[in-house]
Formats: structure tokens, sequence, C-alpha cells
């Protein structure tokens, strides 16, 4: 705001442009005299209610809380990746650019051998949401063709050794699915929900935080830097605190 | 809403009035006499080196190019004022012939600045011709000079195209003068210093501070009685320039403002918003002698009696908690003890600009501003936005906390006049996250 | 040409730290100047303010700072014959993307090479005779100095040390030596600007260890600084708060030195320059006696093309950028690993890395406490400051004992080995190790090799159609020995501290790929130096093929030292600057005879 309209203006004005948008290239010449925080770099909040945007299917869902619980089960450490709101956490990063793969280089041609020799893992053509879909279902296909029964249905020793086959590679879900590599990205993901702040869904309570003592989202440590083998006391915060 | 109609009312009123008497003193064009009537602006460039350049810096004391420069070029005018009467434009003051004030005589030009004369009826005063008019004849005529050298640009403006009837009346003008304009010259006080009355007459002339700085009635005019003891414009407070121990200038020093004139702090307050636009573009230029003359008057008015701010009671649970709240958003920038970073971000602890009218501090937190920008500070650190982070009473708790810690005591700030300004600002909301 | 844009004395290619350093000097000496960059406008308060900044998942784990593999990638195989294949995920490489470039994510180290690291051909000679020289050179390394030597870069260090606010404690003030400081730095003229950090526990332990060993520790020289600083432009900086969001995240405080924090308030300011965001420089155009350019190539972020003439053209963006636009403006010839000729992808490098990790019982690091230049280190074997008589390797490593961050998710493998990644083990182990676990990283120099080069993949394209670089690399013997030995110190020393359950990660012990590292340092491809044959570019930056073509960035280090690169690349940025408007503006052509 000019002084000039404050000085003859009782009323509001809305702050003064600066740089006009994201929307195409901009030539600056001066500084930029927006004040207010840039659109697209105010954080994300996972969407409240409204339902699963990704993880659709019931059986998908039932399937990623069976691996998922899993991978971080409830114990006196904390709560279970689901109680923490993992799934929430999963299906809000995939229905966005993480899930699009918005980052990725996804051009052909893609010679999976040598790309996998070279690069040390395997690599995909397909986007996290879609290995995610593959996946879920290869998984659900394995049990089904395995133990007979649906994947969630399984017990909780019987899941822990397929996702143990998984990891060590010895399981194959079928043409399409690196069960390997989907394993890793599930365990990336549920810790991920479990240790990232709150507003995205996952790390309900700051349980992940609290189970390592890790104080969130503070900015200024001048006052404990100095202090040696103590532990600081200090209380977790998200971003954007919800009381 | 309810108090701009009262306001609205009241200029029709004047208007009827004023169109009923012309031959006002505040009308009266003698002073211009001293100009010449002849040429016109378009005709003439002034080959005194030295009267243009001093006429630039009475352009910059002035801060002309704040209102008449935009996009259209330097002086081209184009800037949009949003007033509560409607929108006014700032007019293109190069010596464009058709579109500028080519075709103004020296004369003219006299009566436009000091007189709100302008060639196509009454200025509003939007344009500061009441301070304006305490410039001297010298001041006025080296100022011409330099005008006459700025390059012509053509862009043709309505300037009050946005302003609905009546107020688009500009003869309306007359009556507000006829009831607020001082048409007389600056006169010094003979008993002062050299440098008290150089400080009056920047302050009282081409700073315009009490524009701002004074309280304005309901009709939009200056309360002399309260020259310089704080003025809110709307979304800004403009502080106490009086020496007020509790929320004026008390403790400061003529050098201390000079400083903060000529680099937007003290070391202990920033200048922000309208201040550090006056700061960035017309008040860093002041010679460091000008700069100095300034504090010299201001040390030396009398202290207004504003009382010294309430402490508010905050709750020790409640203090525990904001220390801890101040630790996470404010302590980074501001410090762990209020001691800011000099010259660049504002301390809380030992700045009285803080503790009376909070408004600064609210529109701060709800739509973040910037620091002046100056040869000596080059800066200009921008304070975040914290409206999409915290609600209301998140805003309101964490000011009251600034403004009751570090020594300080002040009134606390209420979540109401916080939601009041998130409104006319048009501040977002806070973003709230997933509570499933 | 249509969209053709007014003449500029100079256009900067990229508006990272060497961009931004160049347009300063430049703009500051009178000239008009352009800037293009990819990236969009980025500033503390409207884009990382601390109430933004301290999220790991968006800026660590989804590197929202970054420019992504989408917009450009690189391509890589480690030796000829192989089939190259593109990075298509994150991996080791952190490109900017904004204004600030990777100025604005960095972490902050700001370290002086050593003066060996510029003359490592000569003095390797020098020290250990012709011979060993030739056995280097006949092994497949390709060492060649600078042009320019530790003493020549002091001053430019200096500017940019001061512009930058570096914090840090002098150990070698002209010669004379200052414990507490880096006994092995070359010398300097004057103390840092502000002081040194303070230690975190971690580090605090790892000095008093590496003093009772009868080594030197000393402070990391940081672009964190220490204490509130005003830079010779006139800019305000804040101190470091230890928040642990460093690296991969914006500085919220001012603290941490980049283009935003440095240089940006003032240069935007001046009537003299100007920036256009968002837009992509495609290429360099070349009049036609092929001898000068006339200016450069640029696409928006709407896909509109255009053009900026311009006299001089500076490309600074990264050192991958650097080598690539060179190559796509058909800027100098390409270099061949099998005959050695030409100069453009010659001397590519990376920096030879390991970690050791070490357990203490009880403890409570508090790891959050952090900087991403916050760490103590020993030099006493780094680069040449130790005896290679008896060794069968060139260079050394920094061994730093470091606290950047305690982020949870970039921290989550960090447990006892033997424990599972999952399940409740995992769960039981990270609450207790994340706070008992302390890290060593041993920073190394890399040699060039004749086979390590860069060129244009024939496959692979970005967005706009042009080719993508292409990688061609592995670790050659000389600095896999010399990760070797210094591992071991490394490990030494950790167990001295009482580290136990200690594990090692060295990174050339496998064959190189992007995604096993974690260095963004990654150095070469358009190197200085005082022969046309034999590098791309004059001691003064200046391409030898077309004299009005500057390039600065890590991409003109003819060989890697053990340290991080951003300092030296301001200091070069200082210099070639210096060299366009003190020298060649007013007579253009070659600085340096060829």
């Amino acid at each position: 705001m000019n002084r000039r309209e404050a000085l003859f203006s009782l009323g509001s004005m809305a702050a003064a442009g600066g740089l006009a948008s994201r929307a195409g290239a901009a030539e600056l010449k001066g500084f930029p005299k927006q004040t207010a925080m840039s659109a697209d770099h105010l954080p994300t909040p996972a969407r409240s209610g409204g339902g699963f945007q990704v993880l659709k299917s019931e059986t998908d869902q039932k399937t990623v809380k069976a691996v998922f619980d899993r991978l971080i089960p409830a114990d006196d450490f904390g709560p279970s990746a689901s109680e923490a709101g993992c799934l929430e956490f999963l299906d809000d990063q995939l229905s966005g650019d993480y899930g699009a793969g918005k980052a990725l280089y996804l051009e052909a041609p893609l010679s999976p051998e040598n790309e996998e020799a070279i690069m040390g893992a395997p690599q995909f053509l397909s986007t996290p949401r879609e290995r995610y879909e593959t996946g879920l279902k290869a998984l659900e296909a394995y049990a089904q063709e395995t133990d007979g029964a649906a994947f969630h249905a399984l017990s909780p020793d019987r899941i822990d050794e397929i996702l143990t086959g998984l990891e060590a590679g010895e399981i194959d879900l079928g043409e399409g699915v690196n069960g390997q590599a989907f394993f890793e990205l599930m365990l990336q993901n549920v810790r991920e929900g479990y240790l990232a702040d709150p507003l995205y869904g996952g790390n309900r309570d700051m349980a992940g935080w609290k189970m390592i003592g890790f104080p969130g989202a503070r900015y200024d440590y001048r006052p404990y830097v100095d202090r040696r083998n103590e532990d600081l006391g200090l209380t977790p915060v998200s971003l954007i605190p919800n009381d | 809403m309810a108090k701009w109609i009262k306001i609205a009312g009241g200029v029709v009123v004047i208007a009827a009035v004023g169109a009923g008497v012309w031959a006002w003193d505040s009308l009266n064009t003698g002073r211009s006499k001293v100009a010449g009537d002849s040429v016109t602006l378009a005709e003439f460039t002034s080959e005194d080196a030295e009267a243009v350049e001093r006429g630039e810096y009475v352009m910059r004391m002035g801060d002309c190019a704040a209102c008449h420069t935009r996009e259209a070029g330097e002086f081209a005018g184009g800037y949009e004022i949003a007033t509560p009467f409607g929108t006014l434009v700032s007019s293109n003051i190069t010596p464009d012939a058709e579109t500028g004030i080519g075709g103004m005589t020296e004369k003219d030009f006299f009566n436009a600045l000091r007189q709100g004369i302008g060639q196509h009826g009454m200025l509003y005063p939007a344009m500061p011709y009441t301070a304006y008019a305490k410039f001297t004849d010298r001041d006025m005529h080296d100022l011409w000079a330099y005008m006459s050298t700025v390059e012509p640009v053509q862009n043709d403006i309505d300037e009050n195209g946005g302003m609905p009837f009546p107020f688009n009346i500009r003869l309306a003008m007359a009556g507000w003068d006829m009831l607020f304009f001082d048409n007389s010259g600056f006169e010094p006080v003979a008993s002062e210093s050299d440098a008290w009355n150089r400080g009056k007459y920047i302050v009282d002339g081409g700073g315009h501070c009490a524009a701002c700085h004074s309280p304005r009635n309901a009709l939009g005019a200056e309360v002399a009685s309260a020259y310089l003891q704080g003025g809110n414009i709307g979304d800004w407070y403009a502080p106490d320039l009086t020496p007020n121990p509790h929320v004026g200038l008390g403790g400061s020093s003529a050098e201390d403002i000079a400083t903060y004139l000529k680099t937007g702090t003290d070391g202990v307050a920033v200048a922000a918003g309208p201040m550090a636009e006056a700061v960035e573009h017309s008040l860093q230029y002041l010679t460091d002698e000008d700069a100095l003359a300034v504090g010299t008057y201001l040390t030396s008015l009398p202290a207004s009696d504003n009382p010294a701010p309430k402490a508010a009671s905050l709750a020790e649970t409640d203090m525990a908690r904001l220390t801890d709240v101040y630790e996470v958003n404010c302590s980074a920038c501001h410090g762990l003890d209020g001691e800011g970073i000099e010259g660049m971000v504002p301390a809380f602890s030992a700045n009285h600009g803080l503790l009376g009218d909070p408004t600064n501090m609210i529109h701060a937190m709800l739509k973040g501003t910037r620091a002046a920008h100056t040869h000596d500070a080059q800066t200009a650190a921008g304070m975040p936005s914290f409206a999409w982070k915290m609600d209301d009473t998140q805003v309101a708790d964490i000011l009251t906390y600034v403004r009751n810690s570090f020594g300080n005591g002040a009134e606390a700030v209420s979540p109401e006049a916080v939601a009041e300004m998130r409104e006319a600002l048009d501040a977002r909301e806070p973003l709230r996250a997933a509570t499933n | 040409m249509a969209n053709e844009r007014p003449k500029a004395d100079v256009v900067i290619v990229g508006l990272g730290w060497a961009g931004s350093v160049m347009a300063e000097e430049l703009t500051r000496a009178g000239l008009n100047v352009v800037a293009i960059e990819r990236g969009a406008w980025r500033d503390t308060s409207t884009d990382f303010p601390p109430a933004v900044d301290p999220d790991e998942l968006r800026w660590h784990t989804r590197r929202e700072l970054l420019q992504p593999m989408s917009v450009e990638t690189t391509t890589f195989r480690n030796k000829t014959g192989q089939q190259a294949a593109p990075v298509r995920n994150w991996n080791a490489f952190q490109f900017g993307w904004n204004v600030g470039g990777a100025g604005t994510h960095w972490a902050g180290m700001s370290w002086r090479f050593l003066p060996w690291d510029f003359e490592v051909a000569t003095q390797t000679a020098e020290r250990y005779g012709q011979e060993r020289l030739d056995s280097l050179m006949a092994e497949g390394l390709q060492l060649q100095d600078w042009g320019v030597s530790y003493e020549e870069m002091a001053p430019y260090y200096d500017r940019f040390e001061r512009i930058a606010g570096t914090s840090g404690k002098a150990g070698n003030l002209n010669g004379q030596k200052i414990k507490g400081g880096n006994v092995f730095e070359g010398p300097r003229e004057r103390e840092y600007p502000t002081p040194q950090l303070k230690d975190t526990n971690w580090m605090s332990m790892y000095r008093q260890t590496t003093e009772g060993m009868g080594y030197n520790p000393f402070t990391i020289p940081a672009g964190n600084i220490s204490q509130a600083y005003v830079n010779p432009l006139g800019v305000t900086m804040g101190p470091c708060t230890y928040c642990g969001f460093c690296d991969f995240h914006g500085c919220g405080n001012f603290s941490k030195s980049s283009p935003q924090a440095c240089i940006l308030p003032a240069l935007m300011r001046r009537s003299n320059f100007t920036v256009l965001t968002e837009t992509e420089v495609l290429h360099a155009v070349k009049h036609e006696d092929g001898k000068t350019v006339k200016g450069v190539k640029f696409v928006t972020r709407d896909g509109e093309e255009g053009f900026q003439p311009a006299d001089v053209v500076c490309i600074t963006a990264y050192q991958m950028d650097n080598v690539r636009l060179m190559l796509l403006s058909g800027i100098g010839e390409q270099y061949d690993p099998a005959t050695q000729q030409g100069t453009i992808g010659r001397n590519y490098s990376y920096q030879t890395c390991s970690s050791v990790t070490g357990f203490f019982s009880g403890a409570k690091m508090n790891p959050f406490i952090g900087g991403g230049a916050l760490g103590v280190q020993i030099d006493d074997f780094n680069g040449d400051n130790f005896d290679h008589s008896d060794l069968d390797f060139i260079g050394g490593a920094g061994i730093m004992g470091y606290s950047t961050n305690g982020r949870p998710i970039a921290n989550m493998n960090g447990i006892r080995p033997g424990n599972k990644r999952w399940g409740s083990e995992w769960k039981e182990a990270y609450a207790r190790d994340y706070q008992e676990v302390a890290n060593i990283f041993c920073q190394g120099t890399s040699m060039p090799t004749r086979d390590a080069y860069l060129s244009l993949d024939p496959t692979y394209k970005d967005r706009h159609g042009q080719p993508l670089l292409r990688l061609t690399f592995d670790w050659n013997r000389n600095d896999a020995s010399m990760i070797d030995y210094t591992t071991k110190k490394a490990v030494e020393i950790m167990r001295e501290a009482g580290g136990e359950d200690i594990m090692v990660d060295n990174q050339a012990e496998a064959s190189w790929n992007p995604y096993k590292q974690h260095s963004s340092h990654t150095i070469g491809g358009l190197v200085m130096g005082s022969n046309p044959a034999t590098s791309a570019l004059n001691p003064y930056l200046q391409s030898w093929d077309c004299h009005n073509v500057f390039s600065v960035g890590a991409s003109a280090f003819p060989n890697n030292g053990g340290y991080n690169p951003t300092l030296t690349v301001g200091a070069l940025a200082v210099r070639a600057a210096r060299a366009i408007h003190e020298t060649y503006i007013n007579n253009p052509g070659p600085l340096v005879e060829a």
C-alpha cells in the first residue's frame, strides 16, 4: 500500500501486486512488492473428509492397511501406521503431484535390464500411483493363489513372511510388478507418513515424532545448543497446530 | 461503512456551500504573482543546472514520484487511489502539452501545487497541497526548473473519471478548502534556531508528515490540536511523533531520528508499510543536515499526553505457552530477548512504537510487510504473513505476548480487532490440517 | 528474429550464486545486465519463512525447491560402450530451480580449496618426482593445473566470503598458523567475516577425540553465519538458529548465505539489471565467423521463443548445464576419450566420499540441533597435507563429525546394524538410535581420468526436444585407494570416540551410480587452464573458442578438492566478472593469447 492511499483512504485497499502471477514468464525490474506468502509455497494440508481419492477400492484399502500395520504395528513405541493416519497420508500423496510422478523423467525407451544394471535398482515408466494400483492387485492375487484368502485376512505372521520374502526379492508378484521394488515403495511411504508433519494426514498426534523425540517444526535451538547429553523435554509442534 | 456515508453526506453539504462562496481567502492566488505567466512548461527547459539540482531535491522531499510515477513512465501518472468517495487517478505531470502539464505556466504550476487549483479545476486533497502551501518561492522556482527537464510522456489520464456524482464535482473542494486549507506560506520563528526552522519547514511542507501522523476529522482534515500525535490511516497507524515517553519518540535523540529517516531504522524500530515507502522514495534523500533538522524540530515538540499503556495481565500458563509459541514462530528473526536484528528486523524490546495502537502489528502479521530499501541499508527484509497459519485468537495472543514481554507492557490485542483487519485487508483464512 | 529483446551489455544464463555474483559486479560497474533464469522468483519472507521452512516431507523428501527430472535430467553410464540410461528419479544431483539457484537450498559449507588443489600436476611432480606424475598419467589420470594459483585466487575468495558473511576461524593468517583454525588452509589476509559456529554435543565429542589423537580439529567454515552481519553491499544477515532445516530448504531468517540473503536485495533494485524468470535459455547463437556469439535463444514458460542479444554471454548455470549449453551452442569441440581431442566435456569428475556411523549407548545427541554446514573437521588427511611417498595414491579427504540435521524421514535407516527396517524391531531401534547415532563423513578429492567425460545423449531429449547430457563415469583406482585409506582413519576416530556398532559406507567400493551417492559436487567438463588443447576456458573463465563467452561453475574445476565447491565457484565468478568489466568490455578479444 502506498502512503498516498493511506493518506486519503479511510477504507481498505488490496496490497500492491508486485510479481503478477506465475502464469507465464515474468520480466522483473526492481524488487517484487508482494509481501504475502506465494500461493504455490503455502503448505498443502491433506484433504479433510471426502473419502479416499486413489485407494477407492475397499480391497485396496484393506491390503494397504494390512501391509502398513505390519510395517509399523501398534506397540509400546506408538500406534500402528493406520492409527497414525498413514493410509490417509498415502492416499493424499498419491492423489497429488507425487502420485502423478510429476517430478520424474518418464520418457521412453526404457530397457529394464540395462537400466537396472546401470542404476543398481529397477527403473519404471509408471508413476507411483500406477505402481500402487498394479502392486496392490498383484498382492491380493498372490494371497488368493498361495493361501486361498484375501491378503488382509492373512495372519500377521503370514503377512510378515510375505513381506520378508518381498524385501529379499524372493517372491514373484507376476509380470509388470517388481515385488522387491514395490515393497521398498510401501516401506518408504509408510514411514514417511509416520514421520512427516501431521498436516499431511499421518503422524497423528505427532506419534512418530514422540517415538524418537523429534521436536517438530521448530526454528530456534540457540537456547539448547550448548546443553550436553540432556533430554531437552521439548514438546513437538506441527507446522499448522490444530489447537 | 456507516462512517463513510456520514462523511460523504458532509461533502455534499460542503459542495453546496462551496459553490456559493467564491472569493474566499483559500482561493486567493496572490502568492503566485512572483511566478512567470508567459511561458508554458512545454516551451521551456531550464538551463540553470544548480536550480534543476535543487529542484530535484525539492521533488524528493515532496515525494512527487510516489504518486505520479507508475508503469507509464516517470511522472506520467496513472496511480489509482481508492478513496471512500471513489477512485482518483494521479495526473500526468510531465511537460507533455496535451496530456501532461506542458500547458501550465509557472504561475499555474504555483497555483496547483500550493493551492490545489489545477488546470481542470480544483484538486482533491489527496494531492497534499495543504502542506505544499508552505513551499518557499525559491523552492517552487527550483521545482519548476526541475520539472522542465523531465521527459514529456504522452499519457492521457481522466483523474476523477472514477468518482461518482457528486464527488466528481471538483468545485466541491473549494468548500473543503474554505474550511480546512490554510493558504499561508512558511513563517520562520525568530526565537528558534535555523535547524529548528528548517526542520519545521520540512515537516510541515514538503515532508507533509502531519498528513499521516496527525489524526483527521470526519471530513478528512488534520486535527491541529493533536498535531503529529499519531493518526490512524485506515489499515496502518502513523505513530505519535512527539517526545511522548510511552508511545512516542521520547528517548529518541535528534540523531536517532535522522538515522531512521535516512536508513529506515534507528537500530530498534524498522519502518514498514507506508513509512517504508516514504523513507525509500523520499526521506533517505534528505541531506544529513536536513535529516538532523527534522530530528531537532520533532524533539522540540511538546510531548503529547497520550497516556502510558496499561499492561495486560496474562496468566502464567499463558505466558509459558506463548513463550514457546514465540520461540517457534518469532525468535529466529526477532531474537530470543526481543532484540531483533540491528538494521533489518525490528526489536520488540525498547520499541515504543509497538505499545500504542496495534494496527501496524496486526497488519504486518496478516499481510506481511517489507522494510525500506535505502542506500545505506540495502536489505529491506520482508516480514512474512501469518494469516494462513494463525487464526484471529492466535494472532491476538502472540501480539499481546510481545506487547507484554521484554520489558513491555501494553493493552491486549483482541481477536475481534484481528478479525476486523483480516476482513478489511482481505487477508486469507488460516489453513487447517485434516482432523480425520 | 521475432521476439528479439533490446540488446544488453551482458546476458547471464542462470541466476544462482555465480550469476548473481557476476551480475552484481557488472551492474555496479555500470553495465546493462539481463539475467535469464529457468526457475521462478523466490524470496525469504514470501516463499520460505520460518513458518513454512521446517517441513521435511516437502523440501527434503519431495525436494520441491529442486529442479525436477521432468524438466531436464542427465543420462548415465559407467563406461563407453554401455547404453546410457536417463536418471529418472531424485538422485544425488541437486540442481536449483528458482532465482538463487542451488545457492538457495545448499548446505553452506564454505571452503577455500587448498593451494595444492589448483596445481596437482605441478606439485605432485615437484614433491614426488616427475616419474610419479608420469605413472599416474599412464594409469589414466588426466592431471592438469588450473592456470590460476591459490595466491591469485585469495583476494576473490576474500571478496566472496565478505559477501556471504562466512563464519569460521582462521588457521593461517598471512602465513601464521593458528591453533583452533584450519592450520592446513592456504594463507588468508584476514579473519572470517563472522566467528565460528557453536559445537553441538557430537561436535564437541569429535573435537575432543581428534585433538586427543594429535589431529587438528576446527569448526567448518560456514555459510550459516554466527551473528548478525552487514556485507559490503550493505545487505544485513541474521544469526543462524541451528534449526536443522538447512540443506534442501531455503533459510527463513536470513542466516544462510544465499543470493536471496546476500545479493538480490541490492542487485534487484539496480536500474541496469533485469531478470527474466521462468525462461530457459536453449543455446547461444554464434556470429557467422564463429568467433563470437550474438546472444542467446530462449523459451518462456508458455513456450514462446525469443532472442536476447548481448555483447557478452555468461553461462552460469549448474555445472552440468554449463557443459550442455556449450555443446548445444556448438562452441568448442566435443572431447573424445579415444583420442583425447576436444575440450568440451573433458575432465568430468565427482567427489569421492564415505561415511562412518557409530552408536553411543545412552547418549542424547539431540540431532535436530543442526545446521547445513555445522561440523568439526580435520584436514590432516586432506589434499597433500600428509606425505604420500609411501602411499599408492595422491589426494585425500576432509574428515568431519557433523550435525547437519535430525530430520526424521532422512534418518530413519540410521539404526544399529542387524535391525530390521520395519516392524516393532525398527520402531524400538529408531526410538533408541535416533538419539544415539553419530556420523563421520569423509569428503575426498577426485582426480580426472581420460575415460570420464560429458557428451550429448544420442537418444533422450528434454521437454524442448534438445538432447540430454550424457555422463560417462566410474571411480578410478587412485581415488578408491585414497578413500579406503581415509575411511580407515575415520573408523579409528569413531572407535576412539566410543562409537559402537560401527557401519561404513564407502561409496567407491562399487561402481558409481547416481542413486547410491549423496553428493551433488559434480565437477569439470568445461575446465579452465592455460593450455587451449586441454582446457575449454582460459584462466579468466573465458572460452578459448568464442571470446565473448564466459562460463563460471564447478564445471571449470579440472579436478575436485576434498571440499564443497561453492566458495571456489563464487571466487571464480568475482574473478571472471572483474576481468570482463575491467578489461574485456573496453577491449574485446581473448584475454589470454592461445
